[in-house]
């Protein structure tokens, strides 16, 4: 669990953060969303004091994180960043090998961690561990960049715009990853990002911000319901709303008792791809098969239409 | 209230307090060549003027020990330093028998640290005040006017170094004339051809590599050698292509230091030239192609334009890199402040070799920051905030 | 197959040095049209071998000083407690390089007397300023994401000095001695004036006795050696360039 109490940032007269106060629990995701400047990012930083805070508290399961010296604390914290950030100088092994290496893991559990975080983000570790950073593609270096980060098997990750630099495909398959990785490890993740459609699609919890203030922290259901500002709503989109809502649920809670004709979709899809499945191919209603394969229902133009519309207050 | 300390204001604190109190200000010797009797600051100076530059000296150690305003700091440092200038003289005053000629008094390495602690203090406080090109070239010439004025004023006539020059007062004109000459005159000769085989590179892929690497070769042969070499060939040009003797080419003398230092300078000429040239956006080529530019257009309405300070700063590394070079001109006999640098150092003279020494120090000093200047002024990020 | 030449030249010329040193006497025919009078072809006042090695030396020696020095005052410059001295280092290394070489070994002398001793500290000023000058562009223009990520990961000061910053910064330093080597070389034939030993006691033996076969030694050995060695830190550097993937970059 991480509570951030009463954290104010000042830059001399600048206030980049302005008295947030928010608790994350333990293994969720949570997304902090914001325009550039929002101070996002500061708030991030200061969990694993990269940024010393001007006042207030932050305590990691209950204890202060000003116990231990910086560059310890650091060590137990995964940390990420957009354009990965990794050593240009030291091969993909030893690149993930950095952290294990400070906390003096001996050599054999090192190279035993390496291997299973290689093969864990689908990368041979015969292959790439020797290789150096350049001679990655992009996703394969924000891949290694998130292996280095998790490689000492931190309870907490921080991440700042990790994908913003990766093209939307690659995105959309390292954004699924590390959903996957979230649940194998039950890693606590703060994820900083400028884009709400990732927030929704990744945070369990969201935490908006504008100008050093936090305007809203709240499921991304509530966000999109109940936009606690012109601000949030703006961020959300009206325009996109429905259609976002729909994201967040599977398409298996959608489900009604009777048959329908043609392909079926899967219950683990979200509702809106069953909703645009069922618009571009002209039909009333789909069948929805569990991950057996076997049919449990289907689901109606109409049914998922009323879920789209915004939920009573 | 915490009294926050300058660290560089400690550094000059110390240096002070070492070359005050450890160190000899001044050195007194009986004739020109005998070891010399070490004096103290208070020993050296006349009874009045210790004190007062104690007083001063110490007032700006306190200054600059505090943080103080960058232009109390400066005007501290150059009040200490206008006060070693002007107080060394009466030293060399007080401590020569009255009617003694032989007797030599020059500045000792507790007066050198304390030029260097305050030196240091305002080169800190100037770089921190971000002085604009302009005033840059001002401050060097009131600098300069006011060493000439100390000179002029007759009130360094006893110190040694003034004693060296007054011996051969006809002959230091001389030979400076010949150093600025070689100097500027092999730099104007590197730039005029420099610049087109610059251009020329830059059009030519082929010929760059191979141009470059010449001049390269050229830039490791020592500077000895290089003069030395260059003998030869000019002896026998002198010899036998007619009239080239009348127009002063010789085997030995300024013709072959003349030509070693225009091989020295095409190289950073040449290589400024391709690289500010290289340096143009592609973006503003092929915008002056498109409103229907020449080629003779393009290059001197937007390529140079935009190459030049690139190709200024290698002119300032030339002109800088030539004015230390020319002193190696007097070992061919070509003359120039070098002269009394090698004369120095063969009588073992020390302060016939700062006759020398000094002056050639201070051209290149003075070279740089002016270039310097240039340099900014000419840059577009310059024009642009003071448009 | 486009590099093979030059390196079989380097080699040809590399040998062709050691032989003219060991036994200079078989290339007396090359120089003898240099000589005028009978005058003695092949340096006669000492051994070439000796002096080039004497020269190399204190090259090595000034050279060994100025990188410990230079590259202690950039990293003190860039740590948090000594940034305050960054820009007075940087006007000083400015105005440090418009002092000409011949200046600083002549005023040397008065304080450490003649020989070896002013040539190492003229060597040794006039090396620091490009090895300072690249070390601090070097450890300044580090890639900010990289350092973040140094720090992100819980690396001491320390730790992202050594493991980090210093080789990252290690091909912009290493050409910024390569470069004041090259310099060094030639500058320290100036050293002979003040009675050191180096290679350019043959150029001054042969101006003095108006001998060009001398003149052309010393100058050839020292550009050659400069050459070489020039070459061979070159291909040190972008062997580690090329590693660390900065040579596209660039």
């Amino acid at each position: 669990m991480i509570e951030i109490e009463n954290i104010t940032k000042r830059y001399g007269a600048a206030t980049v953060v302005n008295n947030v106060s928010l608790v994350v629990e333990p293994r969720t995701v949570t997304v902090i969303v914001g325009t550039s400047g929002s101070g996002k990012t500061t708030l991030m930083r200061m969990i694993n004091r990269l940024v010393e805070p001007t006042s207030g508290i932050i305590k990691l399961d209950g204890e202060d994180n000003r116990t231990l010296p910086g560059y310890e604390l650091r060590r137990r914290i995964g940390y990420a960043i957009q354009g990965h950030g990794l050593f240009p100088h030291r091969t993909v092994a030893q690149n993930i090998a950095v952290v294990p290496e400070l906390l003096s893991w001996d050599k054999a559990r090192i190279d035993g961690r390496v291997s299973e975080l290689l093969s864990l983000f689908q990368l041979d570790p015969e292959t790439f561990g020797p290789r150096y950073p350049h001679e990655l593609s992009g996703g394969q270096q924000q891949r290694i960049g998130v292996a280095r980060a998790l490689a000492a098997e931190p309870n907490v990750l921080l991440m700042d715009e990790p994908f913003g630099a990766l093209d939307p495909v690659i995105r959309s398959k390292a954004q699924e990853d590390l959903l996957a990785i979230q649940k194998r490890f039950g890693t606590t993740i703060i994820l900083v990002t400028h884009d709400m459609e990732e927030a929704i699609h990744l945070g369990h919890k969201i935490a908006v911000m504008d100008g050093g203030n936090l305007l809203q922290y709240a499921t991304p259901a509530e966000i999109l319901a109940n936009p606690a500002t012109d601000f949030v709503a703006t961020l959300v989109g009206t325009g996109d709303r429905p259609f976002r809502f729909l994201s967040l649920s599977p398409a298996g809670d959608a489900v009604e008792p009777g048959n329908a004709e043609g392909e079926a979709i899967p219950a683990s899809a979200t509702q809106r791809d069953a909703l645009a499945e069922l618009l571009w191919s002209g039909r009333p209603a789909l069948p929805v098969v569990n991950d057996a394969g076997k049919a449990i229902g289907r689901v109606t133009v109409e049914g998922l239409v009323k879920r789209a519309s915004r939920p009573a207050a | 209230m915490v009294v926050r300390l300058d660290k560089l204001g400690v550094v000059t604190a110390l240096i002070t307090g070492y070359a005050v109190a450890g160190a000899p200000f001044a050195t007194f010797r009986a004739n020109r060549i005998v070891a010399g009797e070490p004096q103290t600051l208070l020993a050296a100076l006349p009874s009045w003027a210790g004190p007062t530059l104690l007083t001063i000296v110490a007032l700006a150690v306190i200054i600059g020990l505090f943080r103080t305003p960058s232009t109390l700091r400066l005007a501290a440092s150059f009040a200490a330093l206008a006060a070693l200038f002007l107080l060394i003289g009466t030293a060399a005053e007080h401590l020569t028998p009255p009617g003694n000629t032989y007797a030599r008094v020059s500045p000792a390495s507790g007066f050198w640290l304390l030029l260097f602690a305050f030196a240091l203090l305002a080169a800190d406080s100037l770089t921190r005040l971000r002085p604009t090109p302009l005033i840059r070239i001002l401050v060097l010439i009131l600098a300069g006017a006011f060493i000439g004025s100390v000179l002029v004023s007759g009130s360094w006539d006893k110190l040694s170094i003034l004693k060296e020059y007054s011996a051969r007062a006809d002959n230091f004109w001389a030979e400076a004339s010949k150093h600025v000459t070689l100097a500027l005159g092999s730099l104007a000769a590197a730039v005029i051809i420099g610049i087109p085989l610059g251009i020329l590179c830059h059009r030519v892929q082929k010929l760059r590599a191979a141009v470059l690497n010449v001049l390269n070769i050229v830039q490791t042969i020592p500077s000895i050698a290089l003069f030395g070499i260059m003998i030869a060939p000019l002896g026998w040009i002198a010899a036998n292509v007619p009239g080239a003797a009348e127009i002063g080419i010789k085997g030995i003398g300024m013709a072959p230091a003349f030509v070693a230092l225009f091989l020295y300078s095409l190289l950073p000429v040449v290589a400024n030239t391709v690289v500010g040239l290289a340096g143009v956006p592609a973006q503003a080529n092929d915008a002056a192609r498109g409103v229907g530019m020449t080629e003779r257009q393009r290059l001197f309405r937007v390529e140079f334009p935009l190459a030049f300070p690139v190709i200024l700063t290698g002119v300032r590394i030339v002109l800088v890199q030539n004015i230390g070079l020319a002193t190696i001109a007097a070992l061919i006999g070509g003359g120039g402040f070098g002269v009394f640098v090698f004369q120095g150092i063969g009588q073992t003279a020390m302060d016939l070799v700062l006759l020398g020494a000094v002056p050639t120090v201070l051209l290149a000093f003075a070279a740089a920051i002016i270039l310097d200047a240039a340099v900014e002024l000419s840059s577009p990020a310059h024009s642009r905030t003071s448009a | 197959m486009k590099l093979r030449f030059p390196t079989i030249l380097r080699i040809g010329i590399l040998v062709l040095l050691i032989v003219f040193l060991v036994r200079p006497e078989w290339f007396e025919p090359v120089f003898r049209p240099l000589t005028q009078n009978n005058a003695p072809v092949i340096y006669n006042q000492g051994s070439l071998l000796t002096l080039t090695l004497l020269h190399l030396r204190t090259v090595a020696i000034a050279t060994a000083g100025a990188t410990i020095v230079a590259v202690a005052l950039a990293i003190l410059v860039t740590r948090s407690f000594g940034v305050e001295f960054l820009p007075l280092s940087r006007s000083l290394v400015n105005i440090g390089q418009t002092f000409p070489p011949v200046a600083v070994l002549a005023l040397a002398v008065p304080a450490v007397g003649f020989g070896e001793k002013p040539t190492l500290i003229a060597l040794f000023l006039y090396g620091l300023l490009p090895i300072f000058e690249n070390s601090l562009t070097g450890l300044t223009t580090l890639p900010p994401t990289v350092t973040d990520a140094a720090r992100g990961v819980g690396m001491t000061g320390w730790q992202r000095l050594l493991k980090v910053e210093l080789p990252l910064a290690m091909p912009i330093i290493l050409a910024g001695i390569r470069l004041s080597v090259t310099i060094n070389l030639a500058t320290a034939t100036i050293g002979s004036t003040v009675a050191a030993k180096t290679l350019g006691e043959v150029i001054i033996a042969g101006l003095q006795s108006n001998n060009l076969s001398f003149v052309l030694q010393g100058g050839l050995i020292v550009g050659v050696l400069a050459v070489l060695i020039y070459d061979g830190l070159s291909a040190i550097e972008s062997f580690i360039s090329r590693r660390m993937g900065l040579l596209q970059q660039s």
